[in-house]
């Protein structure tokens, strides 16, 4: 028993079963929950019923059956490959999006340490710019994808894609500046424990929502146009490229674009969380101060996943309301508009902490 | 020369317009009010589960026809190819008879009408002297599997005979046999009273 634990507690055991549970019952349940939610949410939206017809006699589950429905059928659907195609990166490109995509929860803590346990996969040194750079390996899911399908409305969403990609990236760095300078760290712990002051007493917590509002809005921004969904949606384009870069995939390899696109979503959410709204502690915790050590990490579990879950709401909320940017003004939005006022949110928030130090 | 009319529309600029938020904001608020209003008790929802609710439809409105029947179970119609001859698509096939019991009128051997080349413009109905067809059965949707099954013949498009209610030994003898395809396949009307 206690060689067994031994075996547990090394180090790398333990970060493989914190990427398996994080992914496995984190991360994967909720983006494939998510393919149906968007569904039915976007229904409740437009006054419809959404999917409900997946039945096992009459137990339909108000729906939840599709998602084993969808499951199954495009497990069993063929895999296309088209004429003139590039074989083997049309066949590996779904990965990539998949793969950056659940790379993202590798940094974010999902309750407090105990001890040294920490509830988080890897506090790496750069923290942030790990995300800054698997956010890019991104568009490599979308540009493989454009590329080798050999079809013209796949090219064009893949070119979109990158120049989307490429434009957005870079006030997305710009818009943390002004976090890492508040909180005076990279690191995800530093960033999230800093969150955990209070100003006025023990009146507002100093999330990053409120020391940072325009990063805020900037951040958020710029990472619904990472994860492609309206209003950014251009590299889809359902409407001018049919289904812009993936349009030739079929079967379980449309479904991994599909779960990437739903498991970015959720680590938008999990990110935002995480920068904006205290990660996971529980603001006002501190005041009990005999709370004991496993009820205080329960709760921050349910915060965090509370907060995620309202996130991922938002996004899907987000998408069914405005209306898509024409492709030359997700541009002109990103270039001419949010890239000055990243700038702008530097220096002011430079200023503010030269005066008030 | 005509002078081309235009329709300008006056573009809203503005620091309002340029950052988008307030507009944003007032698309959540209504996309909002609506996720919430459905979300507990279903309060907007328009949608008719179709198999399950039906859509209330006016007695008026035009469905597949029936053949009405007389009291003694006998069809009212009289073969008189009114109907045959005002129908704008042609759909209708009349054959006349005579029925060896002379107390029963000319009576038709054969009725058919094709469904699919029926544009439901109800002239038939109008036509009829005898108020003999009609077309308030209230069958919304036709969807068979064969163009076949849409050719109705007389014995399908006659209203529901029960022989227990109405045991009518002329009625019988003048039954041409059911096609055994059609019988399952299209469902009479349910709930309409017998004429
Ligand atoms: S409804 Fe019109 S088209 Fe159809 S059978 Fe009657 S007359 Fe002909
Ligand atoms: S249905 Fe009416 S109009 Fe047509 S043949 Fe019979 S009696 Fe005449």
């Amino acid at each position: 028993m206690d060689f067994l634990l031994e075996i547990i507690m090394t180090p790398a055991v333990l970060a493989c079963i914190k990427i398996a549970v994080i992914i496995l019952l984190f991360a994967m349940p909720l983006g494939t929950v998510l393919t149906l939610m968007e569904r039915k949410w976007s229904a409740m939206i437009q006054d419809r019923v959404g999917p409900n017809r997946a039945n096992i006699g009459k137990f339909t589950g108000h729906g939840l059956l599709h998602l084993a429905a969808d499951g199954l059928k495009s497990i069993f659907k063929e895999d296309t490959i088209p004429k003139g195609a590039n074989g083997f990166l049309y066949l590996i490109a779904p990965f990539f999006g998949l793969i950056a995509a659940v790379a993202t929860f590798a940094i974010i803590p999902i309750a407090g340490p105990i001890g040294d346990f920490t509830f988080q996969v890897t506090d790496v040194n750069p923290g942030l710019l790990f995300i800054f750079a698997i956010t890019s390996l991104n568009v490599y899911g979308a540009v493989l994808a454009g590329t080798s399908s050999n079809s013209k409305f796949a090219l064009l969403g893949g070119t979109r894609a990158s120049a989307q990609m490429i434009s957005y990236e870079v006030f997305m760095g710009l818009a943390l500046m002004g976090i890492f300078m508040v909180y005076g760290t990279t690191r995800v712990s530093g960033i999230v424990n800093g969150q955990n002051e209070y100003w006025f007493g023990d009146l507002v917590p100093m999330w990053g929502i409120f020391t940072q509002p325009l990063g805020f809005i900037l951040f958020f921004t710029a990472l619904v146009a990472e994860t492609k969904r309206a209003p950014f949606d251009a590299p889809e384009g359902e409407s001018e490229i049919v289904a812009g870069y993936f349009l030739e995939y079929s079967g379980m390899r449309w479904s991994a674009f599909m779960l990437a696109e739903y498991v970015s979503l959720v680590g938008v959410a999990a990110l935002m969380t995480t920068l904006f709204f205290g990660g996971y502690h529980v603001p006002w915790l501190h005041l009990w101060e005999s709370a004991p050590q496993w009820l205080v990490t329960v709760l921050q579990i349910l915060k965090f996943t509370f907060f995620t879950v309202v996130f991922c709401w938002f996004q899907i909320q987000l998408r069914w309301t405005v209306p898509k940017f024409r492709f030359d003004q997700t541009m002109g939005l990103g270039w001419k508009k949010l890239l000055p006022l990243s700038l702008v949110n530097i220096i002011v928030t430079a200023l503010v902490i030269l005066t008030l130090a | 020369m005509m002078e081309l009319k235009v329709k300008r529309v006056e573009r809203v600029d503005g620091v309002k317009e340029a950052i988008f938020l307030p507009a944003i904001f007032n698309g959540l608020r209504l996309t909002v009010k609506h996720f919430w209003r459905n979300l507990f008790g279903a309060r907007d929802v328009v949608t008719i589960n179709y198999p399950e609710e039906k859509r209330h439809v006016s007695p008026r409105w035009r469905g597949r026809h029936r053949l009405t029947r007389l009291d003694n179970g006998f069809l009212s119609c009289v073969a008189c190819y009114m109907c045959e001859t005002v129908c704008p698509s042609k759909c209708i096939h009349i054959e006349a008879g005579e029925h060896p019991d002379l107390s029963v009128e000319k009576y038709p051997v054969v009725f058919d009408i094709d469904e699919l080349r029926c544009v439901f413009c109800g002239l038939c109905v109008e036509a009829c002297p005898k108020d003999a067809i009609r077309m308030d059965t209230g069958v919304v949707s036709m969807a068979y599997t064969s163009r076949q099954t849409f050719d109705f013949t007389r014995d399908l498009l006659r209203d529901n005979y029960d022989p227990k209610v109405h045991s009518n030994p002329k009625y019988e003898d003048q039954d041409l046999p059911k096609p055994d395809n059609q019988s399952e396949a299209l469902p009479h009307s349910q709930g309409i009273p017998a004429a």
